[in-house]
């Protein structure tokens, strides 16, 4: 693992979470399969979510829970920036919602039409 | 071809975007003015050991209730997606497929392993999502997190004993209490402490313990009943065989 030594755990997400995107909007766009292109949404939201906590972390910081490890005191320099992680955990309740509600959009197309392939549903072509 | 090629432009261009911005990324070597407010005053402000509580229950209370909102709209709107009409000819002709369907493929019954299992282990899925709500504000948890818990137990049970019956009725009553009780908690807020979902309604105890930061634990157990139930009822609504109205 000699070429990762350089490189800070925070740099090392953000790198995989913005691939991640990448890997999820090249699936939306590319995929014709409704499915697919579900798991396509996702990997963009993970990846949305590794960038975002990889910008609240601090060097050298831990979770911001205050407990024996973590002193109220010393809070201030030892823990990771709190809300960040807040919004990811918005940001992720969020993206299950709108997954639960694409998903049944799936259910619907293929209850009517028998198939999940995206092309066979031309009436809202211009 | 012009589409696929300018689909490949789109992610260059924006791959271009994403490494100046890795490459540009310096690590934090110290908190945010405003984290370092909440890890100075939210001890003492709040009384929640764990920050990220204080953060998306109190500091930014209006925001989780939105989070939770737009949880229940989504989940009303699996239902309403997913509800089966019988109104035109050809849904009921694809009525029948579905159900001819479902016959061929029917599914043997449960082995009595994991019948056995699944009544073990189904009361211990639940206690520790309960567990994980009401520690949301000591430990790393919340009632998002045990609310999902729940929900995975349903979905256990789903999967384990297809044949089980959930209670929709059951369901909606305690999901509106739990929705309806959360709001109430935060006018409260506004008539007793300073203002709108303030946890200061109730002592806010000695730090660190199960019963303290005020308002922030009764809160987490209408957040996780309410994330579990709505979730379940997804999970429900998700399976093959539509069982009875509501």
């Amino acid at each position: 693992m000699s070429f990762l030594a350089g490189l800070q755990i925070s740099q090392i997400v953000l790198c995989s979470g913005l691939g991640l995107v990448l890997i999820g909007l090249w699936g939306m766009l590319t995929q014709r399969h409704i499915i697919r292109m579900i798991i396509g949404f996702s990997l963009l939201d993970t990846g949305i979510h590794m960038v975002m906590v990889s910008i609240g972390y601090v060097t050298g910081g831990t979770a911001p829970i205050i407990n024996d490890a973590v002193p109220m005191a010393e809070a201030a320099s030892r823990i990771v920036d709190p809300v960040p992680s807040a919004l990811v955990l918005t940001s992720i309740v969020i993206g299950l919602g709108v997954t639960a509600v694409m998903l049944s959009f799936a259910v619907r197309i293929y209850r009517t039409r028998r198939t999940l392939m995206i092309d066979e549903c031309t009436e809202s072509k211009g | 071809m012009i589409k696929r090629l300018f689909i490949a432009l789109v992610m260059i261009m924006i791959a271009v975007i994403f490494i100046q911005l890795a490459a540009n990324y310096r690590e934090n070597t110290a908190l945010s003015p405003l984290g370092t407010y909440y890890a100075d005053q939210g001890p003492a402000e709040v009384g929640a050991a764990n920050l990220v509580t204080a953060v998306v229950v109190t500091y930014r209370g209006l925001d989780t209730l939105g989070e939770v909102t737009v949880l229940f709209i989504s989940a009303a709107g699996v239902g309403l997606l997913l509800r089966r009409t019988r109104r035109s000819q050809g849904d009921d002709d694809l009525e029948k497929g579905d159900r001819a369907e479902e016959t061929a493929g029917v599914h043997k019954p449960a082995s009595e392993i994991v019948e056995t299992a699944t009544q073990l282990l189904l009361p211990m899925v639940i206690l520790f999502g309960i567990y994980v709500f009401l520690n949301g504000h000591l430990s790393p948890g919340g009632g998002f997190q045990g609310g999902a818990i729940i929900a995975s137990g349903t979905m256990f049970l789903l999967l384990a004993l297809p044949e089980s019956h959930v209670s929709r009725l059951l369901i909606a009553i305690i999901e509106s209490l739990s929705g309806f009780s959360y709001v109430v908690i935060g006018v409260l807020g506004v008539i007793m402490a300073g203002g709108f979902l303030d946890n200061r309604i109730m002592g806010l105890g000695t730090f660190g313990d199960l019963f303290s930061a005020g308002a922030i634990p009764l809160i987490y157990v209408f957040v996780g009943l309410k994330v579990g139930f709505e979730l379940s009822a997804v999970l429900d609504r998700f399976r093959k065989e539509d069982t009875g109205p509501l």
